[in-house]
């Protein structure tokens, strides 16, 4: 299958411009004629829930949790990036969307990139306007920030919580919906299939998490707003409920997924403390703007190194690597190079804490130089939690990081218009592969979700629903019932299997596999192995998982065991992708391909296109599609932070 | 009228009649107070009964002092309300709650004190409210020849029994536990909460629940001791 | 460490529930409070008990969904923190710990430890935001605010919606949620506009919800783990008298 990107002709900075007024448009009176169901409540799902019921479509909104409002998208702390110049520092659309490719490494399309730079304005207008309390300078005016190695000020943030106040912005800007009718929320509600009626998504299946009633829900469209998968990895900084089941189980319904392998390890995050760790928390990467990365020159000084002990380890005898091996960028280099590092100094012997496997993050200077409080006023309530989960003081020593997983550039594939390869059906905010290419830039995630679901898909979905008959979609389909005795025969398969093995165990089993051979660095012998592990460990899933109790009421371990069970499959295409990418680029990286001095080697030459696979069936290994990326405006170089 | 009674009917409308009537109460107290530490002058209570023929005289005064029956009686209705109302707010309770963790005990026992002040009254007005208006007071004549009720007598008669003395004393106990937090508890109610003045508020209010309960403490001990030696 | 749990069970809404007590061992000072409930649960199953279902999603304090009453107080015994942040290192080796779901009417249990807490988002589909569609807003800078108003509003925008003021409310209070929003908007310019009509309809949501009136106990503020504090309740108090004051809507 030819994948058709549908990028609108024309000059990269008309070419949003140009689509809005090419695409068909569905009359103000017979938008509500239309259904949509969107899964999530995100700022990917929220966002396009409520513009979409503005508009005038009726909606359905789904999420796992009790209320929209805890969506994960709740627990981004750093940013929100917007190309509005306001710092005068020669912040520019083009910049905002070079930056992207360029942190992408030239693994994403020109197009998408640019009018994701090109909406990010409007998005803090937006955000203001609904209440949001950014953070402001004396005289009034947003505050900015220089985020995750950029070179100019174009974070917006609010404190250390800045998805919270965007994710609460959009939750009441949904809510507001609510109250008028046109959104109807379904909390505690899981999508398990995906119903296609003729090749087209028509509807989905789904769980009552309280009741455990499989029930069926028919649209004139879907959009999945579904987040990331990085919970493959078992540990990661993502919450506990994330999961990859609605973007996954739609790609068993033929949507094609796109580079599974890239994934994103944030370089700053709380170390592992032990085998009970649940989940990994992050320490925004705001803090390697005043936080400087050390470990001690020599192994012997290392070797279970305390945060305490350490402030007496004298500065010659401390190695700055990054500012070391990068003397312009220093510790503000991308994410994907400061994750690696980490990883190299600690495989060195060179990493402390007891576990060996953790760097300092020291702010002994920057307190020093801007005092106690212009700190504590930037990060106090990091400094907190970080005291809270260690109980290490921050300002007094230095504290402990360590790269974990945090977020999955891939995703379902999408064209143009936001819409998968099955027609009808859309992907939003982190469930698609979207626009960061091989690896995302700090502060772009937001600016991705809310673009997507303020600004791009409620046009663009209009090109699509203005074909359809204008009439409720039926649920009495086939495809329907079909659907639900899948749904059914699988959770009751769960329930039979009375094995001997936890959920979690399996889970923690695939998290190891998966951050062992498919983590930060990856090699071909070791993805092989992974397969064969993963399809081992997915057989015996099937065999002896032990499952608690009945579907008819809340199951938190038949919730769990679906989601691992799609983990399980997820977790061996994305060791497919890795191995066939012979390449670094990004996140992604094979000990074969680097340069001479350990950096990511490209192969535009044979790689520089979208992976997007394709299902094949149970136990099939999936095929690939390509989709070649094509550069008009910005030349392929290799990234340089030097 | 609906809009009214929906308004009062409200949880911020029924706890705005409570502070309203509260800090009425308060400054009753204030006035009531000012008037009965007169009992202490040592002039026989000459003082004293000049001030309450003035009072029962004055057709102002006998107005707002309907009024202050009909506060204080809509101060215990609101009162009887919510408290129900809000124990309602939880069918199932806990099986451990610690609420000294995050508040006063006379904060989560407003009703408890004001239960026993309510009986404290009762027992107050029946003592001297009602035998001054309509029991048989003698009467004591003034310098200028004029003949007044002699009020004083009564409540030294009062005063003069121990067990009077000590449910007075014990009452204002209550009454002073009640003030400690409703004082700031009815500013906190009207909307004044502001980082300039609520510290003062505070500062007054815990004073106010001190002082005001030993001034009134301080009579019925004082005419105690009086009288004995 | 070893301790003993003493756990709310139930199995539905109907249920009645009961205590159960569980021994633990080997729990380590360093694991959260939550991962000492997930090796609770991992020696459940392995026992064949049903696990006990609690609520959580983000173990970073954000979410909102973890909700557990912990000797006697919301989020246990530390101040400013949620269930997920707590460490076992608060306990002690042999301790005794209760843990009780949140308590409510309007906070219904749907089983063990997990309650209904969609009250709190009808409270917010009542007037818990600003009227404006997506698009046509002017520019983010048209409107300065200045920065203590904005700092004040963002205090009171932390609020993560977990219903710990409620929990330890003695009368299952909802003020310092429902105030936490009607403040933060009330204080910004884009909120103001609507700022009377949305106390009006937001506390009339909350009563009709069924939970608490206020006492002003504080004991809200004191467990809340935002630090959300008692100002919210006075503003919401100020906005929702002026507001029945001088609004000329007579059916609320
Ligand atoms: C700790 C952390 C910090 C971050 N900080 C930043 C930052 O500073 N800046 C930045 O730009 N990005 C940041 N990110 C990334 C960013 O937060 C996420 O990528 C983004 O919020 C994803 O939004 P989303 O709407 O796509 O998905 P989510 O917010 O994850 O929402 C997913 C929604 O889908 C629902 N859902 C999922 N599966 C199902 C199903 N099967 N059925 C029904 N509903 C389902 C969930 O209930 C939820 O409502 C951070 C991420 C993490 C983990
Ligand atoms: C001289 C007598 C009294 C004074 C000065 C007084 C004063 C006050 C004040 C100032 C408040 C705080 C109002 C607020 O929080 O907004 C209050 C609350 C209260 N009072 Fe009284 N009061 C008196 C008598 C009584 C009596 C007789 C009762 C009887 C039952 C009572 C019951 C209550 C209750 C239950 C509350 C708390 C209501 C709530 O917020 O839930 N009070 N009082
Ligand atoms: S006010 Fe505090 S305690 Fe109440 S819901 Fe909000 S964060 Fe939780
Ligand atoms: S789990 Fe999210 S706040 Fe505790």
């Amino acid at each position: 299958m030819k994948l058709e990107s549908k990028i609108p002709e024309g000059p990269l900075a008309e070419k949003w411009t140009r689509h809005k007024f090419n695409v068909k448009l569905v009359n103000p009176a017979n938008k509500r004629k239309f259904e949509v169901i969107v899964v999530g409540t995100g700022l990917a799902g929220a966002s396009a829930a409520a513009t979409l019921a503005e508009l005038g479509y009726n909606v359905k909104a789904f999420c796992f949790q009790d209320s929209p409002r805890r969506a994960h998208s709740i627990a981004a702390q750093g940013g929100i990036n917007a190309a509005k110049n306001y710092q005068n520092d020669g912040d520019s659309i083009y910049r905002l969307f070079y930056d992207t490719i360029k942190g992408g490494d030239y693994r994403s399309r020109e197009g998408n990139v640019y009018r994701l730079s090109e909406v990010s304005v409007n998005i803090i207008d937006q955000c203001v306007a609904q209440g949001v309390p950014f953070a402001r300078e004396y005289g009034g005016l947003l505050d900015n920030r220089s985020f995750g190695g950029a070179q100019v000020s174009r974070t917006f943030y609010a404190r250390g919580q800045t998805g919270q106040q965007l994710l609460l912005g959009a939750y009441q800007a949904l809510s507001r919906q609510v109250s008028t009718g046109k959104v109807k929320l379904y909390p505690r509600t899981e999508m398990l299939d995906l119903v296609l009626i003729d090749g087209e998504a028509k509807g989905i299946i789904t769980r009552d998490l309280i009741t455990g009633k499989i029930e069926k829900h028919a649209a004139n469209a879907v959009v999945l707003a579904s987040g990331g998968y990085g919970n493959v990895f078992y540990l990661s900084t993502n919450a506990m409920g994330s999961n990859a089941t609605a973007a996954w189980r739609a790609h068993k319904k033929g949507a094609f997924f796109a580079n599974p392998c890239f994934t994103q390890i944030h370089p700053t995050c709380i170390p592992v403390s032990g085998d009970h760790q649940s989940k990994l928390t992050l320490m925004s990467e705001s803090l390697r703007n005043d936080g400087r990365v050390w470990v001690p020159k020599s192994e012997e000084k290392a070797k279970g190194l305390s945060a305490k002990e350490a402030v007496d380890i004298p500065e010659e005898e401390r190695d700055y690597y990054l500012e070391r091996k990068y003397p312009s960028f220093g510790n503000l280099v991308p994410r994907d190079v400061a994750s690696r590092n980490a990883k190299y100094v600690c495989d060195e012997g060179r990493g402390v804490g007891k576990t060996g496997l953790a760097v300092f993050l020291d702010f002994a200077d920057a307190i020093k130089r801007d005092g106690k409080e212009t700190i504590e006023a930037k990060y106090g309530n990091l400094f907190d939690m970080y005291k809270q989960i260690t109980g290490d003081n921050p300002y007094e020593v230095p504290m402990m990081i360590y790269p974990a997983v945090h977020y999955t550039m891939g995703g379902l594939w999408v064209d143009y218009n936001l819409q998968t390869s099955i027609p009808g059906l859309y992907a939003t905010g982190e469930s698609n592969f979207s626009d960061h290419g091989a690896n995302r830039l700090g502060a772009s995630a937001l600016m991705q979700g809310l673009a997507d679901g303020y600004f791009v898909l409620p046009y663009t979905i209009g090109d699509y629903l203005a074909t359809q008959p204008m009439q409720k979609v039926s649920d009495d389909h086939p495809a329907f019932d079909e659907a639900i005795n899948d749904v059914k025969g699988k959770i009751d398969k769960l329930l039979s299997i009375k094995g001997k093995k936890t959920v979690d165990e399996f889970h923690r089993e695939l998290g190891k596999i998966m951050w062992d051979y498919c983590g930060m660095s990856r090699n071909a012998e070791g993805l092989k192995k992974a397969k064969g592990l993963i399809k081992e460990l997915r057989a015996e899933f099937w065999e002896n998982v032990k499952v608690f109790g009945t579907n008819d009421e809340l199951n938190q371990s038949l919730e769990k065991a679906n989601r691992v069970a799609d983990f399980l499959e997820l977790g061996e295409l994305m060791v497919d992708d890795a191995l066939h990418r012979e390449e670094s680029c990004g996140g992604h990286f094979r000990e074969e391909y680097q340069t001479e001095e350990g950096e990511a080697l490209r192969n535009d030459e044979d790689f520089a296109y979208v992976a997007a696979w394709e299902y094949q069936g149970e136990n099939q290994d999936e095929k690939l599609n390509k989709e070649e990326l094509e550069f008009e405006n910005v030349k392929l170089t290799q990234r340089s932070y030097k | 009228m609906s809009w009214f009674v929906r308004t009062f009917g409200s949880t911020l409308g029924r706890k705005l009649l409570m502070a309203l009537t509260g800090i009425f109460l308060i400054l009753f107290l204030v006035v009531h107070l000012a008037g009965n530490l007169q009992l202490l002058i040592p002039d026989g209570g000459k003082s004293f009964n000049i001030y309450a023929e003035t009072m029962g005289n004055n057709t102002f005064i006998q107005i707002v002092s309907k009024v202050n029956f009909a506060l204080i009686l809509l101060h215990i209705i609101v009162a009887i309300i919510l408290t129900r109302y809000n124990s309602k707010a939880r069918p199932v309770s806990y099986e451990n709650f610690n609420g000294n963790a995050n508040s006063t005990w006379s904060s989560r026992n407003m009703g408890v004190l004001g239960s026993v002040i309510f009986i404290f009254i009762a027992i107050h007005l029946s003592n001297f409210w009602w035998v001054f208006k309509y029991g048989e007071v003698p009467t004591t004549t003034l310098e200028n020849g004029t003949a007044v009720k002699n009020y004083y007598a009564v409540v030294n008669e009062g005063f003069s029994q121990l067990w009077i003395v000590g449910i007075y004393v014990l009452s204002m106990v209550f009454l002073a536990f009640h003030l400690a937090h409703g004082f700031q508890s009815a500013f906190q109610t009207l909307g004044l909460n502001h980082k300039k003045y609520t510290p003062a508020i505070k500062a007054v209010g815990k004073w106010f629940a001190i002082l005001v309960p030993i001034g009134f403490a301080i009579i019925p001990i004082y005419m105690y001791f009086n009288n004995i030696s | 460490m070893n301790l003993t749990l003493k756990v709310w069970r139930q199995k539905n809404q109907n249920d009645k529930g009961k205590m159960e007590t569980y021994q633990v061992s080997d729990i380590s000072p360093d694991m959260s409070f939550l991962e000492m409930m997930d090796v609770l649960n991992e020696q459940l199953i392995k026992e064949d008990i049903e696990p006990v279902h609690f609520d959580h999603d983000c173990r970073e304090g954000i979410c909102g969904m973890c909700s557990m009453h912990i000797n006697g107080r919301p989020h246990g015994p530390q101040q400013a923190v949620t269930t997920c942040q707590l460490h076992m290192r608060s306990f002690k080796d042999g301790d005794t710990i209760t843990i009780e779901p949140w308590r409510a009417g309007a906070f219904p249990v749907v089983k063990d430890l997990v309650v209904d807490r969609t009250s709190f988002d009808r409270i917010i589909q009542a007037g818990g935001y600003v009227s404006v569609n997506t698009g046509g807003v002017p520019d983010a800078n048209e409107i300065p605010i200045p920065k203590s108003v904005a700092d004040e509003a963002f205090n009171s925008a932390t609020c993560i919606g977990c219903g710990a003021c409620v929990a330890a409310c003695k009368n299952a209070s909802a003020m310092l949620f429902t105030s936490a929003k009607i403040a933060q908007l009330a204080m910004l310019p884009q909120g103001k506009t609507e700022a009377k009509t949305r106390a009006e309809k937001m506390v009339a949501q909350m009563d009709a919800e069924g939970f608490g009136a206020c006492t002003n106990t504080g004991a809200c503020s004191a467990e809340c783990p935002k630090e959300i504090s008692l100002e919210n309740i006075a503003r919401m108090n100020r906005e929702y008298f002026s507001a029945k004051a001088k609004s000329e809507n007579t059916d609320m």
